[in-house]
């Protein structure tokens, strides 16, 4: 991690969970709230790769997590997202070819992190994942998420790329 | 795949972490190093919340009076039609500000409740399965840990964390929260807890309680919540007089998706209001009621003594 992609990583983190607790979850929007932290892990992760995705993804997590009015266990989201970024980052070289793989990863990884999340509560005897909680949240969730991706995670990918021009990942022997 | 090893430490590492971080803070509960470690992003995170909440509210405003604007021939025309309009969204904006600390002082003063008046500034979000909201005020408001929390319309939710400046509230409709309730106009008790996007749930702890439609809840009093809140309306009455409980929905008079302005109540009140705080029914009664008749005395009750202050 060089200093560069942690400044990036942390100024992007930093604002998305502002602006989804001060105004997206403000908004009338049925069901879920767009989660802009999970686009921003997925746009980071796409162009650094996994590991990079790990460790984003577990910051925009713990960040969730801490900042009010969050009230569950610490870590949860932090390793839903940690896993994420790190589904999102194997997909880093495979993003360059296709247009709509942003999109596909996107909708797979809203549903897949809100499932995760709900089942990691479930298993820790959080009272307010209920079946019909998840099935009202999830339809929403993907929606939403997949919508805001060709206005957020374009915007990243590029921040992130030019942070480092040349990923050295790509130079290394196979 | 280049660098699969590094990838799988990477990811053990941190999945023992998110472990590690979970176990701690459901052992810690309110008073572990993770509640002080959420303490302090809350103390750094707050002050950038209202900073975002203070300039977004009145810009959205803005831009939706803007919209309306025309184009005029000349000039001064234009412009002043520009300013004109934006005075008058904002004093409309103003005024419902201004009526919404009305019915929230009103509430207040009913029931004699010294209230810390605050914003919402952020709201959880709804893949949390949690319901709860940031306010604007905190300790050095006065704030305490469970306080009561309401508006205008009636009960919000209580105080769930407290840092210097905002305070976490945990909303009624949390499907964890639940307070001691009492039907209005008579002396039932009962409990009323969230049930998340769905009614609130009131159980009744006397079977033979005749509960009907129609019927209003209002806060019971207790330690940490403060008598006489208005809660909500009952719709609909499960189960028969005779099983051990019953069971009905409830909807809250607060309208949560909407949450602006809010009062912590910080004491609680000399006496008991009892139903003072509920508004007088409409005259046109749906059905009649053999129990309970609601005819709140705004000027008090019979058996509160004079106030002493």
């Amino acid at each position: 991690m060089t200093f560069g992609r942690v400044l990036l990583a942390t100024v992007l983190l930093g604002t998305a969970v502002v602006l989804q607790t001060v105004v997206l979850s403000r908004l009338p929007l049925p069901g879920a709230t767009p989660d802009l932290v999970l686009l921003v892990v997925v746009g980071l992760a796409l162009v650094q790769g996994p590991v990079s995705g790990l460790l984003t993804g577990f910051a925009g997590g713990l960040l969730l997590d801490l900042v009010p009015p969050a009230d569950g266990a610490v870590g949860r989201w932090a390793l839903v997202l940690c896993l994420a970024g790190l589904v999102a980052g194997r997909y880093a070289d495979a993003v360059e070819r296709s247009t709509i793989l942003p999109l596909v990863v996107v909708a797979g990884l809203a549903a897949g992190s809100l499932l995760l999340y709900a089942g990691l509560g479930w298993l820790l005897g959080d009272p307010r994942v209920t079946l019909a909680a998840v099935a009202r949240t999830l339809p929403t969730a993907v929606l939403y998420d997949v919508l805001l991706t060709p206005f957020v995670v374009p915007a990243v990918m590029a921040l992130a790329r030019r942070v480092e021009p040349e990923p050295a990942w790509h130079r290394l022997p196979r | 795949m280049r660098d699969t090893r590094r990838t799988r430490i990477v990811l053990v590492v941190l999945l023992v972490l998110s472990f590690t971080l979970i176990t701690l803070d459901m052992r810690g509960g309110d008073s572990g190093p993770v509640a002080s470690l959420r303490s302090f992003v809350g103390s750094v995170f707050g002050p950038v919340q209202r900073a975002v909440s203070a300039v977004v509210t009145p810009v959205g405003e803005f831009f939706s009076g803007l919209g309306e604007d025309e184009r005029a021939r000349l000039e001064e025309l234009e412009r002043e039609n520009a300013d004109l309009r934006l005075q008058l969204r904002s004093s409309e904006y103003a005024q419902s500000r201004a009526e919404e600390l009305d019915k929230l002082l009103r509430t207040a003063g009913l029931g004699q409740y010294p209230i810390v008046p605050a914003r919402v500034i952020a709201l959880g979000p709804a893949q949390g399965f949690a319901w709860t909201a940031t306010i604007d005020a905190g300790t050095r408001d006065g704030i305490a840990l469970s306080q009561t929390v309401i508006n205008g319309d009636g009960l919000v939710g209580r105080v769930k964390t407290v840092t210097a400046s905002t305070a976490t509230v945990l909303l009624a409709i949390d499907p964890t929260f639940s307070v001691g309730a009492r039907l209005a106009g008579t002396l039932e008790l009962g409990i009323a807890s969230g049930q998340g996007q769905d009614p609130m749930e009131l159980q009744v702890l006397d079977p033979q309680s005749p509960l009907a439609a129609g019927d209003r809840a209002v806060t019971r009093a207790s330690e940490t919540f403060v008598p006489g809140v208005p809660i909500g309306e009952v719709v609909t009455v499960q189960g028969t007089p005779g099983s051990l409980v019953r069971i009905a929905t409830l909807d809250p008079f607060v309208a949560f998706t909407a949450l602006d302005l809010v009062g912590v109540v910080v004491e609680q009140p000399r006496t008991d209001p009892r139903d003072a705080v509920l508004p007088p029914r409409p005259s046109a009664s749906p059905s009649p009621s053999p129990s309970a008749t609601p005819g709140p005395t705004p000027s008090g009750t019979p058996s509160a003594s004079p106030s002493g202050g």
